[in-house]
Formats: structure tokens, C-alpha cells, sequence
């Protein structure tokens, strides 16, 4: 289970000089769509039975999403941190993902990772796939419903043109929209029980990963300018007093946009 | 300049998908060659078309294309880890540094499978490309749409995802009528692990594809359910129909029409919202439409901020009355 931190989308964000989203601290909360994850892995868990670890990899306050995940049920949290991760791509995260579920699993075999359909801040939706390719697992991103039974998961997913049914034997990742369920609130004695529970700490040695193979220096894309979209000018706004409907068609005409 | 692969997208009954135009206008401004991936559906041949039919290839020529790979795979090609293997070893045998796709969810998946099996640079939902300094630079809007950024590719194998109407098609000066070869490929045992059981096109709606479209009208929860004055707007505009998930959420329009953040990604050149208020997972999916206008009876819906053209009104009473005018005024 991965839950990647990310900044509220409702704060206003922007991209600091070197193209990195600028994190001022605080305003970090649990991606709402890494909820519907927890929440499809709680359900899986609770209906095969089995153990929920909430995972996240970023700055240190992204600790407030696997305690989230806590909250909510899971069972452990993990939290890999390190200066060195700043400025990773989506496949930079990918691989600090990867490693971190093949170091969980030495432990205990990780039979299944569910993910959020993308990060809001950058939107990218190539993390699941890219996390399933370096585990050598199958994919099955997007899944508006999800199942799991005798060691073979399935998956209805909707797409722009078409819907697919996919199936695939574990261990698998799979990722699920805000279709897939309603995540549950956290309750009074979820929220009490999150805080006796320990976060592990993880770092990038502790996973085997150089600096290089992440971050900034293991990114293969980088911004080179990042500018807010200038406001739209010449906007107008009109109380219709009977005749905006013909105002609308005139104005579409007269820019060409009808 | 940068030899280009362009990935196909059409529907399983052969037609083209209308931003592979868009994207083969892009490669060209490259400079390189243009070279095109037609990739086959389920092996056992369900009736569909083996390949572009002759109006296409002639279309594609037009654009600029030079050669059509048609692949038929051991595999169904609409799996992305199957059509990832097929593309990787093209873009190795043509040795072109760039594939260029629509960005559609599939597409996506396609490229973080290609950037993990190559080390290609990833770029999605670019809406410009150019060589600059003998790098591939890309324009992407970010943050809901409120901020641009230049992405470069500093690897030496690029993959970037358009969106749609980014680009105006253009004809080129020199087009022909592309060769095709042929390529029957077995993929390997691992991109064969997940199985696709069922497939479902949606049938054409007689509509633009809301992705792809030029306009866009959408209808949120103001409609109350009833989305005729909605669609008879679009339809004089020769526009898609989108919506907000409330709308969605009730059943009142299929889920395809979702507009927003957990929706169908659009920029169109203009977009008109009825009885939407301009949720921020709303706004994510449409702010980077060309024109945007609002009809919204609240005045400080927050919609307005971004609408160049804002109506306060009953989208009752403006949505006929616009529709009869544009039909009076276009005769
Ligand atoms: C994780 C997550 C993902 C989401 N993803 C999406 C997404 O992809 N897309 C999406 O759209 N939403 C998404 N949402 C939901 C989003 O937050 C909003 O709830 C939704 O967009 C609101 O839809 P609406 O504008 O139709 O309804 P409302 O916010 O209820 O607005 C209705 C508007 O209609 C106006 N109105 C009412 N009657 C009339 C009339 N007669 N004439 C004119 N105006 C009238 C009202 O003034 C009001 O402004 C998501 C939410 C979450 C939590």
C-alpha cells in the first residue's frame, strides 16, 4: 500500500526556480486520492485477511500521511526520507517505491500494492506503471472496482474511449480512482491508536539506492522554466437582464469561436 | 532535428483518432523523418480492419508521414506492457529519439513502461515541442492548469504525450503516400501476464470526442438532470458534451463525460459551463481551454475567476436563447 504525500491541491502552490514544487511546510495533507487507495487496501485486507502497510516516500512532514493512514486502519507505517530525494521525477519515485516494497518483502511477502490514480502535483498518472515495471509485477492502473480471489486480482477500468476487464495473478500493482469506494473518517479510537503506533524510518541506504539513481541528478527530465499562467484580460461578466443568451452568441461570432 | 515515431491511436474500427493528425503536424516542425506505429488489436482477428485503410494512409501522406509500421502481436496490443515491447523495438530499429502519443491514460502507462525499459524522458500532456540546443523541450501547464513550465529531455530517447488541440494541423509542402511495413512480432511471456477479458469500445456518439473536441459545452448540477438545452448548444456548435461529477455521480450523463482532475483532461478552444460552480478538481481538468465561458445564476460562483466571457443567469432561459441565436445568425 503507497500513499504518496503531496501538497492540498486547494493551497496555492508554485514551482520554485529549479522547477520543484515549493512544500512551505504545513499545508501537506494525505493526496485525497491516496485515501481511496487506503480504503480499497483496508477493504481487501479485511475480506482476505491480511496486513495493511501504509508507505510513503518524501519530505519530512509527508510523515502526516502514512499517520493518516494509521488512523484510518493500516497496520504499519513506513516513511522513507532523504535529502537526496528532493526533485525526483516519477520513475525517481518509482524506483524509491520499488526498493522499498522489495525491502518490505524480505520481511513478509507484499502480495499487493495499491496506489491513488496520480499525484495532484504534477499529475503524472505514470507511477503505478512505472512502479509495476521495476518490480516485475503486473499492472492494472485505474480500476473503478477492484477484486480480489484465489490469488488472482481483477479489475473493471474506464478509459476515455472504451471500459477493459483485467485480470492478473499476483503479486500485482494496482492502482484506483474516486469511483472505486468512499474512503471511511477516521475514528476517535483510530486517531488514539495511530499515535502509539511507531513510523518506520527508512533512508535511501537503508534501501540500497545511490543518490544518483533518484532526485534531481536521477531525473531525466528537467524544467527549465516555470512561470503562473498570466490572467486571462479583457474578461467580462454580465447579469443577464433578458437578452444574455443573444450577448453569448454575439460574442462568439465576433471571436470567431462559432 | 529529431527523427520522430508516431503512435496510430484509432478505434477498433479503423478510424484515426483526430490528435494523431496533431501529432504528426508536430513531428514534421521537428525536422526529421516521420515514421508511424499502427498497432493491431486481439490476435484471433475480431472482424476489425488489419491496418490503416487507403484514405487514411493517403490522409497520413498529406500530414508528412513517410512509413507506416503495421505490428500484429502474439498478444492483444491494447495491454501496455505488450505494445511497450513492440515500441521500444522500433524506436531501436528506426532509431528514432522520439515517440510522440496522444495523451490518453493507455498512452501514459505505455510511456513510464518505456522510460523504465529504455531510460527514455518522459513528458505527458505537453501542449508544445521544439528542438532547442539539440534538446527536446516541452511546454506542459501544471497545477490545475496555473502554471506553464519548459520541461527538457535530457535523455537521449524521449517519449511525450500531446494533448489535444494543441497543435494546428498543417499539410506538408512535400507529403506522399506512406509504405507499409509489416512486423509480426511475439512478445514476451511477462507483457503477456495480464489478461485483458473484455474490451468494450464505446460507440461513436455521433458527437466530437470530448478529449479531442474544439468545444466543449458541460453541464453540472444547475442542470438538475435535464441535459438537452446542454447538448442542443453543443450540437450547434459542433461541440462535445462534458460534465462535472455531480452530474455523473447522479446518472444523469455517462461517467466518459467526466470533466476534471479524476476526469477526461481537456483544452479545447472554447469551453462554455452551465450550472457549474468551478470546483478546483473541476477547474484542474478544463483551465487551460482556450476561451472559457460561465453561466452560473450565483454571482460569486468561483468559475467566474477563471470565465472570460461570465454570465450571471438562469442557464434556463440563456442556453435556448444562445442556441437560437447562433442558429438565426448562422442561417
Ligand atoms: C478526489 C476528488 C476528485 C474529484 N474529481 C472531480 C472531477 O474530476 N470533476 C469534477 O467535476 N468534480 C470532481 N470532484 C467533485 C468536485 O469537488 C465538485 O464537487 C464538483 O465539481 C461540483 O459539481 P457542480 O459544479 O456540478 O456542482 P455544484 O458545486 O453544486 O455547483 C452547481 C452550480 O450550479 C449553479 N446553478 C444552480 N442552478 C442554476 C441555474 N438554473 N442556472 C445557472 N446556474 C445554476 C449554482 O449556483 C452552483 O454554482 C472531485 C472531488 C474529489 C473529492
Amino acid at each position: 500500500m503507497c500513499v504518496k504525500h503531496v501538497p492540498d491541491i486547494q493551497s496555492d502552490r508554485a514551482l520554485g526556480a529549479d522547477g520543484r514544487v515549493v512544500r512551505d511546510g504545513g499545508d501537506g495533507t494525505l493526496n485525497e486520492l491516496d485515501e481511496n487507495a487506503l480504503e480499497a487496501a483496508l477493504v481487501l485486507a479485511e475480506e482476505a485477511g491480511g496486513e495493511v502497510v501504509a508507505l510513503t516516500v518524501g519530505p519530512d512532514d509527508a510523515v502526516d500521511a502514512v499517520r493518516k493512514g494509521l488512523a484510518m486502519g493500516a497496520d504499519d507505517a513506513v516513511h522513507v526520507v532523504d535529502d537526496a530525494i528532493a526533485g525526483s521525477d516519477a520513475i525517481g519515485t518509482a524506483r524509491v517505491l520499488a526498493a522499498a516494497v522489495r525491502h518490505l518483502s524480505q520481511e513478509r511477502p507484499v502480495d499487493l500494492v495499491v496506489t491513488g490514480m496520480a499525484g495532484l502535483d504534477g499529475l503524472t498518472s505514470l507511477l503505478p506503471t512505472a512502479l509495476a515495471a521495476l518490480l516485475d509485477v503486473p499492472a492494472l492502473p485505474l480500476a473503478a472496482e477492484v477484486t480480489v480471489a484465489d490469488g488472482t486480482v481483477r479489475v473493471r477500468r474506464e478509459l476515455d474511449q472504451a471500459t477493459e476487464v483485467l485480470e492478473a495473478t499476483l503479486p500485482a500493482v494496482v492502482s484506483v480512482t474516486d469511483q472505486t469506494n468512499e474512503p471511511r473518517y477516521p475514528n476517535f479510537k483510530g486517531i488514539m491508536a495511530a499515535r502509539k503506533k511507531p513510523v518506520t524510518t527508512l533512508t535511501l541506504a537503508d534501501l540500497g539506492l545511490a543518490a544518483t539513481d533518484v532526485g534531481a541528478a536521477g531525473a531525466r527530465t528537467q524544467v527549465v522554466e516555470a512561470a503562473p499562467r498570466p490572467t486571462r484580460e479583457d474578461r467580462v461578466l454580465i447579469n443577464d437582464t433578458g437578452d444574455a443568451g443573444i450577448r453569448l452568441a454575439a460574442y462568439l461570432v465576433d471571436n470567431q469561436l462559432a | 532535428m529529431t527523427d520522430t515515431l508516431v503512435l496510430l491511436d484509432h478505434a477498433a474500427d479503423g478510424t484515426l483518432r483526430t490528435p494523431v493528425r496533431e501529432l504528426v503536424t508536430l513531428a514534421r516542425s521537428l525536422g526529421g523523418s516521420v515514421q508511424g506505429v499502427w498497432a493491431l488489436g486481439a490476435p484471433d482477428g475480431t472482424g476489425a480492419p488489419d491496418g490503416p485503410s487507403d484514405a487514411t494512409l493517403a490522409e497520413l501522406g498529406a500530414l508528412g508521414l513517410s512509413r507506416v509500421h503495421r505490428v500484429r502481436a502474439d498478444a492483444d496490443l491494447h495491454l501496455s506492457a505488450a505494445l511497450a515491447e513492440v515500441l521500444a523495438a522500433l524506436l531501436d530499429s528506426t532509431g528514432a529519439g522520439l515517440l510522440l502519443a496522444t495523451s490518453t491514460f493507455e498512452n501514459k502507462e505505455v510511456a513510464a513502461r518505456l522510460a523504465v525499459a529504455t531510460g527514455a524522458g518522459v513528458v505527458t500532456d505537453a501542449d508544445a515541442l521544439a528542438v532547442e540546443d539539440g534538446r527536446l523541450v516541452a511546454g506542459k501547464t501544471v497545477f490545475a492548469g496555473t502554471w506553464t513550465t519548459r520541461c527538457a529531455v535530457t535523455a537521449p530517447l524521449a517519449v511525450v504525450t500531446v494533448k489535444a488541440n494543441s497543435v494546428v494541423v498543417q499539410t506538408a509542402d512535400d507529403g506522399g503516400t506512406p509504405d507499409v511495413v509489416d512486423h509480426d512480432v511475439a512478445v514476451s511471456a511477462a507483457a503477456r501476464r495480464v489478461t485483458l477479458v473484455e474490451r468494450t469500445e464505446r460507440p461513436a456518439s455521433g458527437r466530437p470526442d470530448l478529449g479531442s473536441a474544439h468545444v466543449v459545452v458541460a453541464g453540472g448540477r444547475g442542470t438538475e438532470g435535464d441535459f438537452s438545452l446542454v447538448e442542443e448548444l453543443a450540437d450547434v456548435l459542433g461541440g462535445a458534451v462534458g460534465a462535472t461529477r455531480v452530474a455523473t455521480d447522479e446518472g444523469w450523463i455517462g461517467h466518459d463525460a467526466q470533466i476534471g482532475q479524476t476526469g477526461v483532461t481537456i483544452s479545447p478552444r472554447l469551453y462554455i459551463g452551465a450550472g457549474i460552480s468551478g470546483a478546483v478538481h473541476h477547474r484542474g481538468g478544463m483551465q487551460a481551454s482556450g476561451t472559457i465561458v460561465a453561466i452560473n445564476s450565483d454571482p460569486d460562483a468561483p468559475i467566474f475567476e477563471i470565465a472570460d466571457f461570465g454570465i450571471v443567469g438562469d442557464l434556463t432561459t440563456v442556453l435556448p436563447q444562445a442556441s437560437a441565436e447562433l442558429r438565426r445568425l448562422k442561417g
